[in-house]
């Protein structure tokens, strides 16, 4: 009924009447302010911190600093104190914070605290961090406690390395008749949400500790601060409100233990800790860094035989996501192809940059810029088409992946009909590189994209269905609405299974971790699946209470009743039924008696059969389906001037089935909105010194309105049984060939291998003028 | 000294507030008079989410102190009720997270009273003023024109 | 947020403005002038810019004038971009200005204020340096008239406390053939890499430049290198290029060797619009 449609977001009009509430919209007298002080230095000792002027500013009530007895942070490893204390690693890292009446006051406060530093020298790149005399992030490296399957190397800038060793590699360089090698490299960048984060804290005479945040894990939050802080988990009560944008930036716990810390120090009372947007970009976590070489081996005729993967992550400062991260490329270390003899490491190391968390797409964008690239190096090496040399080696049902999961025609899509489809779509067959004067070229590129999650194997998410008097229905999950509309489709599978109208569900958006059950994050495009898959659970619960509540008023057996169009109705004689509206609240006799009570109903979901990876070959079954699809750019290029314009976007993605189209599509020209802009512009740009030397959105820019191409999206629907209605993950999948597909438009274009992000004029110039490339193809 | 007693003309409303000179129009809007759709993205000019009406043109509240509004009219996301731009933004989908959107809709919205005839060239123009970071700008376009087709209509029956 | 306070003044002439600015000074207020106030707000969040009062000049009548009369083009310092935009009485002026940030933030930005801020691209300068535009100043002893070509080395030089109310243009500059461009380091949004504009008047083509060293520029050396129609565009670029003031600038939005390969091919772009047929035959 509602499956498939284009239902309007459930908070679609308070969002364009500017009554849709964020966290920062939150404001109360009674609440302090609290004014990060952060470290100009990439890497430096902290010799002194001087508070005492800051203390005796008007309106000041507190003043933190990294104290030794401030627990270390951190979900895999824990190595990040919520203040810097003793060293800063970055630039942006959070010194102190000043705690004031106003955040003006606290502002004017902070320009008085006084730090002295002795800069050390700085990690200015993964390949910096992994030479031998490389300073090291980390003195204590082999001392922090960390989670099981997380292996840091002491007395390196290593946090992580997993290993995939698939097949035999000797007998796969044997096989391979043709072998090109390429590197690749980009640093960190930004996600930059225009919402940035905020949060604020409040610790109640009766010890509950009340947390408002922008993110996207509110109970996350409130299992690492009782982790964190000993604290009892049940008195802690995150809420989050609507999050004004994410992309995986919004996962870590950052700013909520500073506001915990600086509720502390002023007794409790409620401190809110606002990001200013240079603060948001550098201070809190970023988008990861990539340096790589893939090195591929093939047949004559393009069947691949071998691949040897190296992939160095720039986890920056401290390792929050990044060994997840990390992990999660060697999962997908191929892109979507069945390869038998695989080698990867893929390792996560500390530098002295901003540090980095999850960003759409975690790994993928990265790592199948690289490996995309290098397919194209293939192809023209072997003087093959691009998509000739790709729709040979498409992986398909009944091939193994890099960590050996079997795949069958559920877990995995149709990657050939969506080459197919995109061929078609961008007129291949009329050339890839046609001239249009003498100095303009109109040139297309592609890449395939697979992924799949990698989330913790235990994690969960919860559902509670309630009824009002009317007979509508209240849906409570733990999901965060961070912008993808899950929440609507949500509402869509709940009426859909009870056959009633959207409108009649009235969906939470608020998350409050007290009363609503948990979602575990809302992230790895895995919210529809997981919180989908409760929904359908309780809805059946509700089912089945109607039925046996009913059956007393219909005097007959449950199993002889059907529920739908907010009506309980006998099968085999629909004149007879009873109201939902009648019953849901427990059924009244005429001489006021009555039975039942409130019916409620709930749900919950955990994946089945996911394994670790082994640390030795990487085998394991960290996902349940792989999403495949296939994306391409067309452009027109200046061949003097090296500067271009993207015309067309493409991306034909196998959701397994559409549940709301317009949202669906999107999430997907969004995705490559944003994957353009990173691919094409954003990178911070650091001095010798680590310092970031743009972190304002003026000079770094994201895609603004008129720059963005025509965007051409088609879905193929291969379902994956396992899921609502069939449908994959479709939230960062947009995103993931773009870069790759822009490099190999650009490189076709003007002749050169373009190995590097961001895809500028000046790095084509450099390129082809100074013929700056590090490859031995 | 560094404060003001100033009245505002919010939303067709007169608002009376003791402001700090060097507090922005959006600070005021958002912490002394409750009007939170303005949002704070870069506090530097760069992004659009704080744009406003001032006298039927789009501004960024964060690029104004209030002391400087005085005579001025000012509206802001909550002052529009149920516009047909409102309405497209939600019928195209164009927005996603919501917090770019009431900035575009106060730029928009202006653009449309001032140009409704206004071609691609000068939609590109104003729209580039804000940054939309979940949808592709396709949506937020084609609510924009969807607008002004409804615009020029109720000229050509006027 | 601007972490300090300051008190704020709004004059309604340009010698209250001044009687204002410099009785505040004496008081060491460090006032400033405030027309858009973009950057004092935005730079004063940051504390790069500093003062204990701000003059509005917006309401001061002269500083808002915008009208070409008696063959001249009188425009106040304190108009917002859009509008000397929208006007489009010198186009050239418009074209370059309609670069500027974006169009929102020009609707605050003034003409005054972009010449003379701290962000130093300054690009509005740039169409009125090759256009013999004057400057009006109010300072304590008065009003003067004066070239800005006079006054200007990187930015426009007024003693303290002076006040640019108006600048005007001869009507005879502003409909002759121009060029402008702004070059960026990607797209369509953002801080020049280069922007460059020219004019081309009784057959000599006049330039000038933002974003290829630290501070906006016009150089008379340069022009003359431009018209040397006895070499071919590209000696003559190369020949010009040796005359620019150093160093070229080096920052996020790009190296300096990739900014002069830029402009060269700018001027080679500049020499072809406005010599036509000249172009052609060299």
């Amino acid at each position: 009924m509602t499956i498939g449609d284009s239902i309007f977001r459930k908070e679609a009009l308070e969002k364009v009447t500017g009554t849709a509430k964020y966290t920062d919209d939150y404001h109360s007298p009674a609440m302090l302010h609290a004014k990060l002080i952060v470290s100009p230095h990439a890497h430096a000792k902290i010799k002194s911190i001087d508070i005492l002027e800051a203390q005796k500013a008007p309106g000041v009530r507190a003043v933190v600093t990294g104290q030794a007895e401030f627990p270390l942070t951190g979900e895999e490893i824990h190595d990040r104190p919520p203040i810097a204390f003793g060293k800063v690693r970055y630039h942006g890292e959070p010194v102190a914070a000043v705690i004031a009446d106003t955040l003006q006051l606290a502002k004017k406060a902070a320009e008085l605290v006084k730090v002295t530093y002795e800069s050390l020298p700085v990690v200015n790149s993964p390949s910096e961090a992994l030479s031998t005399s490389a300073p090291l992030v980390h003195e204590n490296l082999g001392q922090y406690e960390k989670i099981q399957h997380v292996f840091p190397e002491p007395n390196t800038n290593i946090a992580d390395r997993i290993k995939i060793r698939k097949g035999n590699m000797e007998i796969g360089w044997q096989e391979s008749e043709v072998t090109v090698e390429t590197n690749f490299s980009f640093g960190p960048s930004d996600h930059a949400a225009m919402e940035t984060r905020c949060a604020t804290a409040e610790i109640r005479p009766d010890g509950h500790i009340l947390i408002s945040s922008s993110s996207q894990s509110p109970y996350m939050i409130k299992k690492l601060m009782s982790e964190y802080f000993d604290l009892e988990a049940g008195k802690i009560i995150v809420t989050t409100p609507l999050v004004g944008g994410a992309y995986g930036g919004k996962v870590p716990t950052q700013l909520e233990i500073i506001a915990y810390l600086a509720s502390k120090a002023v007794g409790g009372r409620p401190v809110k800790v606002f990001n200013e947007r240079e603060e948001d970009m550098i201070t809190s976590p970023v988008h990861i860094g990539l340096e790589a070489t893939v090195k591929l081996g093939s047949t004559r005729d393009g069947k691949l035989k071998a691949a040897k993967l190296f992939y160095t992550f720039d986890s920056g400062a401290y390792s929050d996501k990044g060994a997840t991260i990390s992990r999660a490329a060697a999962v997908s270390c191929t892109g979507p192809y069945f390869i038998e003899n695989i080698w990867c490491d893929s390792l996560c190391v500390y530098t002295n940059h901003p540090y980095a968390t999850a960003y759409r797409g975690f790994s993928h964008s990265e790592v199948l810029f690289a490996f995309e690239r290098t397919m194209d190096v293939l192809a023209e090496k072997l003087g093959m088409d691009p998509f000739e040399l790709r729709e040979k080696n498409a992986i398909l049902p009944g091939h193994t992946t890099p960590t050996e999961v079997d795949l069958n025609s559920s877990n995995v899509g149709n990657l050939p009909e969506c080459l197919r489809k995109l061929k078609e779509l961008m007129k291949w067959d009329e050339g890839r590189f046609i001239k249009i004067n003498d100095r303009k070229v109109r040139a297309k590129g592609i890449s395939c994209i697979w992924k799949t999650s990698t989330i913790d194997t235990n994690a969960s998410s919860g559902v509670i269905l309630t009824y009002n008097p009317d007979g509508s229905l209240n849906l409570l999950s733990g999901l965060v609405e961070i912008g993808t509309g899950t929440k609507t489709v949500l509402a869509q599978i709940l009426a859909e299974k009870m056959k009633m109208d959207v409108s009649q569900i009235h969906v939470r958006m608020e998350v409050d971790t007290q009363t609503m059950p948990e979602h575990w994050k809302t992230v790895a495009s895995r919210g529809t699946y997981m919180a989908g898959r409760a929904v359908q659970q309780a809805a059946d619960d509700l089912i089945r209470q109607l039925k046996d509540m009913a059956s007393r008023v219909l005097v007959c057996s449950p199993d002889e009743l059907e529920v739908g169009y907010g009506k309980v109705i006998v099968k085999d004689d629909p004149t007879k039924s009873c109201m939902i509206a009648d019953i849901a609240y427990g059924h009244k006799y005429p001489n006021g008696n009555a039975i039942g009570g409130q019916i409620m109903a709930n749900g919950k979901f955990m994946f089945k059969h996911m394994t670790h990876l082994d640390r030795e070959t990487g085998s394991g079954k960290p996902g349940p389906e792989w999403t495949v699809g296939a994306q391409g750019i067309e452009i027109e290029f200046d061949t003097r001037d090296f500067t271009y314009r993207i015309l067309k976007a493409y991306s034909v993605i196998d959701v397994g089935k559409v549940l709301n189209y317009k949202g669906a599509l999107g999430q997907v020209m969004g995705a490559m909105s944003m994957g353009i802009g990173f691919a094409g512009r954003e990178a911070f740009i650091f001095d010798r010194k680590g310092k970031v030397l743009n972190p304002q959105l003026r000079t770094y820019v994201p895609p603004h309105y008129g720059e963005h191409p025509e965007y051409i999206v088609e879905f193929v629907e291969t379902p994956h049984i396992d899921a609502p209605h069939g449908a994959r993950g479709i939230g960062e999948h947009g995103l993931i060939g773009m870069p790759a597909a822009l490099a190999n438009v650009l490189s076709n274009a003007a002749g050169i291998n373009l190995n590097q992000l961001p895809l500028v004029p000046e790095l084509i110039w450099k390129i082809k003028t100074q013929g700056v490339q590090n490859d031995s193809v | 000294m560094h404060t003001t007693e100033i009245t505002l003309e919010v939303n067709g409303e007169t608002r009376s507030v003791t402001v700090r000179n060097a507090d922005t129009l959006l600070y005021v809007l958002r912490d002394k008079l409750g009007l939170t759709g303005a949002k704070p993205g870069c506090l530097n000019g760069d992004c659009g989410t704080c744009t406003i009406d001032v006298d039927g043109n789009p501004m960024k509240s964060c690029l104004m102190l209030a002391v400087e509004v005085q005579e001025a009219k000012i509206t802001t996301v909550e002052g529009l009720k149920y516009s047909s731009l409102q309405t497209e933004f939600v019928d195209k989908f164009a927005f996603q997270c919501g917090y770019c959107t009431p900035g575009f809709i106060m730029n928009a919205n202006a653009l449309i009273k001032q140009y409704p005839h206004a071609n691609d060239m000068l939609i590109k123009e104003w729209l580039e003023s804000n940054i939309c970071r979940c949808t592709g700008y396709k949506e937020i376009e084609e609510a924009v024109k969807s607008a002004l087709a409804t615009a020029q209509t109720v000229l050509r029956q006027q | 947020m601007i972490p300090y306070d300051f008190a704020y003044f709004k004059a309604s002439t340009a010698e209250e403005a001044v009687e204002l600015y410099q009785s505040l000074r004496e008081q060491g207020k460090q006032p400033v002038y405030y027309a858009g106030g973009t950057e004092i707000i935005t730079l004063g969040r940051m504390k790069e810019v500093y003062t204990e009062a701000v003059i509005d000049i917006k309401g001061i009548t002269e500083c808002q004038t915008l009208q070409l009369e008696q063959n001249q083009l009188v425009m106040g310092a304190a108009l917002p971009l859009t509008k000397l935009q929208e006007a489009n009485l010198f186009p050239l002026l418009s074209q370059t200005i309609s670069e500027i940030a974006d169009h929102t933030a020009r609707n605050k930005i003034t003409l005054g204020g972009n010449l003379c801020g701290n962000i130093y691209y300054r690009e509005a300068v740039l169409p009125l340096l090759i256009a013999d535009t004057d400057v009006v100043i109010a300072g304590k002893s008065g009003r003067r008239r004066i070239p800005l070509n006079s006054i200007f080395d990187e930015r426009p030089c007024l003693e303290d406390g002076e006040l640019l109310t108006q600048l005007i243009t001869q009507s005879d500059y502003l409909g002759l053939p121009y060029y402008s461009v702004k070059k960026r380091r990607q797209w369509d949004v953002g801080y020049p890499l280069i922007t460059v504009t020219a004019l081309k008047k009784e057959g000599k083509i006049r330039v000038s430049f933002s974003g290829v060293c630290l501070f906006p520029f016009r150089s008379e050396r340069i022009e003359e290198c431009l018209n040397d129609t006895r070499l071919n565009p590209d000696d003559r670029i190369e020949r010009a290029i040796q005359h620019l003031p150093k160093p070229i600038s080096n920052d996020v939005e790009g190296s300096p060797e990739y900014r002069l390969f830029v402009l060269k091919n700018t001027l080679l772009d500049v020499l072809q619009a406005l010599e036509g047929e000249t172009y052609a035959h060299n």
